[in-house]
């Protein structure tokens, strides 16, 4: 099963997906970690930027990824009960 | 009001100063997030799924429209337009900057208000009756003791540092609307013979892993002394509350190993060493501070009757007033539940509306209800008609008082880290399905929280839902029976969880079966259900 690499940004919180070279606010944006994951959590804890890393499981979908939880959903798309703010990734009633 | 003396103030400003100091470091990571953690989190600010999340301390539940305006002014300037009113009578902000914080403390600390010991093992924001000065049923106004325990628990050295979070709550009437039962310590004003205000004391209660009702250790203490006893009870619990497991850290656990006979003895024992000390402040101490507290004057030839021949208004009369210390008065609640909406939620701009009427109609002054309401405490009666249509256009007007869908909810998996299954959503079905008929049903307390640590009351609802975490699915168990109130109980779980639609679903045929079960109409779903158990809400649910 694909892993994605997630955190949130200290200076703002905002909720980060590992893209690859950086981070995006965006899940559509990510690329899976698998084996690498933990390599990369050991590379970007000592510089104390994002707080909160964590590798989570993903089903590749026709539409792109999908969190296996409800919580990494809520995390990608915003909360479910304000739909003004959320974000394009995930429909909100995917959550 | 309270106004804050010169140490208040240089307490709070100096955090302000401090705390900028350490978000500066932190950005530029002299210091490291294990090392900062702790210091945000004793300003208040969490890291929750998708932001930052501020927790503003609001002491007894009360703020001027000063303050109320303060509080818009952030929600637009550093957040998203909105904030979120607790059961704790706090406010919390969810879409935070680090960046931000300290410019944000600094504007808060401008009209006297802070977020330190909203977070962490220290003695909480102190709570207090929503009514208090204002209702018919009170003895004294609690808020001065609430204030004196606030000055006494601003970073108390011997207390920041307790085996776990300890909230007090303090009311002045029979009437419980603070839920003293269910805080680690409650304190009842009472009189004694001689008519002399003392306190009613109890310790234990809580609600989260383990819910508990408080016991009382000491049925009446002097003013004069309480501040002693207070620490008395703190040192006893900090010195004997177990610090080796989280899950039982909590006073209750101690008081309940102990029992709470050997538990007031020891507090005793320690109070003779306690007072002598001097802790206790001279009688003008107190006196001064009550003096802040003095409600407006009030018109005592201010007229009782008014025109209620608009009945939509003369419906929210009834349901979200109620009767003040002068009878020209009434105390209004204005309802943030309004069916479909966020329970507690309240826009930048109705903060500003409700602060613009607390001015003009309400002696200045706003009341945070751990419902999740406001209130206007000092309300002529005359004047009732133009703040009603104020409301009405600025949505705020719901009628639904205590009724079924002013439902307590906590923000659950939509922005909490800790929960297991969303909360909001489901309190907004339930609020638009059961609105139609609320009238008809009468006092129905509904509370929701996300997970076990029960933010949303659900232990004390009359039919409380728990969120639950069930094989990675959103699961709901349904609990019945429980009260905050003076006749304050524990809900129980009446059997398997739910879906989501389905909780919605055991919930209306819990309502539907009470409606063939009730005496009489007046009689209320939980003495319905103190009366015929839980075996026909049983049947009808699982059947
Ligand atoms: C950042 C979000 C929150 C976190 C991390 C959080 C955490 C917790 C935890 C861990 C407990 C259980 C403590 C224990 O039993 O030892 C608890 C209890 C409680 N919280 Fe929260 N909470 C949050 C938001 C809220 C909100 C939004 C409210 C009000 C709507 C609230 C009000 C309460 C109340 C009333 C209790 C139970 C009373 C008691 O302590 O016995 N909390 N919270
Ligand atoms: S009850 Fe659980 S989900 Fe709800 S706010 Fe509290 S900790 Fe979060």
């Amino acid at each position: 099963m694909p892993r994605l690499l997630t955190g949130n940004r200290l200076e703002t919180g905002d909720v980060l997906w590992w893209a690859g070279s950086d981070w995006s606010l965006h899940l559509r944006d990510a690329v899976a970690v698998d084996d690498e994951g933990e390599a990369l959590i050991a590379r970007q804890l000592p510089q104390e930027r994002i707080n909160d890393l964590v590798l989570i499981d993903v089903d590749a979908t026709p539409d792109g990824w999908r969190p296996r939880s409800t919580r990494e959903r809520v995390r990608a798309v915003g909360p479910s009960v304000r739909p003004d703010f959320a974000l394009p990734s995930l429909p909100v009633d995917a959550i | 009001m309270y106004r804050y003396d010169e140490y208040d103030q240089a307490i709070v400003d100096a955090r302000v100063a401090e705390f900028r100091d350490q978000v500066e470091r932190r950005l530029k990571n002299e210091i490291s997030e294990e090392a900062f953690k702790p210091l945000r989190l004793m300003n208040g600010l969490y890291l929750q799924l998708h932001a930052y999340m501020l927790r503003v301390a609001i002491p007894y539940g009360t703020v001027d429209s000063r303050q109320m305006r303060m509080l818009a002014h952030i929600a637009r300037r550093y957040d998203r337009g909105y904030g979120h009113f607790t059961t704790r009578q706090n406010i919390q902000y969810n879409w935070m900057k680090l960046e931000e914080m300290p410019d944000l403390l600094a504007d808060l600390a401008s009209v006297e208000m802070h977020a330190f010991q909203t977070s962490g093992n220290c003695i909480r924001n102190i709570s207090s009756d929503q009514f208090a000065a204002a209702a018919a049923d009170e003895i004294a106004d609690p808020r001065p003791y609430a204030e004196l325990l606030r000055q006494w628990s601003t970073l108390h050295p011997e207390f920041s540092f307790l085996p776990r979070k300890f909230k007090i709550a303090v009311t002045g009437s029979t009437i419980d609307r603070a839920a003293i039962k269910l805080h680690d310590i409650g304190l009842e004003l009472v009189q004694n013979d001689a008519g002399e205000i003392g306190l009613k004391v109890l310790v234990g209660g809580g609600m989260g892993r383990t819910p508990m009702l408080g016991h009382v250790i000491r049925k009446y203490l002097p003013v004069a002394d309480y501040l002693s006893y207070m620490e008395a009870i703190l040192r006893v619990y900090n010195r004997h509350g177990r610090r080796d497991n989280i899950y039982k850290a909590r006073i209750k656990i101690l008081v309940n190993d102990l029992g709470a006979a050997e538990f007031a003895r020891q507090v005793e024992e320690e109070w003779a060493l306690v007072k002598p000390l001097g802790l206790d402040p001279p009688p003008s101490e107190l006196a001064r501070i009550a003096a802040h507290f003095a409600p407006p004057v009030l018109d005592a030839n201010a007229p009782v009757e008014i025109d209620q021949s608009n009945p939509d208004f003369a419906n929210w009369v009834t349901v979200n007033t109620h009767p003040h210390k002068a009878p020209g008065y009434a105390i209004v609640t204005i309802s943030l539940k309004a069916p479909g909406e966020i329970p507690g939620d309240a826009s930048a701009d109705q903060m500003d509306i409700i602060a613009d009427l607390a001015q003009r109609y309400a002696g200045d002054e706003i009341r945070v209800t751990h419902a999740q309401n406001l209130v206007l405490p000092h309300v002529r009666r005359a004047d009732l008609f133009d703040l009603w249509q104020v409301l009405v256009s600025a949505g705020l007007a719901t009628a639904n008082l205590d009724r079924a869908s002013d439902i307590i909810s906590c923000p659950g998996l939509d922005y909490c880290t800790l929960a297991n299954a969303r909360s909001i959503p489901i309190a907004q079905k339930l609020a638009v399905k059961l609105a139609p008929q609320e009238a008809d049903l009468g006092e129905l307390k509904i509370k929701v929280s996300g997970c076990i640590n029960g933010c949303g009351h659900h232990h004390a609802g009359h039919i409380g839902i728990l969120g639950v975490d069930r094989k990675g699915e959103e699961n709901y168990q349904l609990l019945l029976g429980g009260s905050g109130a003076e006749d304050a109980t524990l809900a129980k779980i009446l059997g398997p969880g739910f879906d989501e639609n389905g909780i919605v679903a055991a919930v209306e045929k819990v309502i539907d079966r009470y409606k063939t079960l009730r005496a009489d109409p007046a009689e209320r779903f939980l003495d319905t259900y103190r009366r015929v158990g839980a075996e026909p809400f049983k049947e009808a649910v699982y059947g």
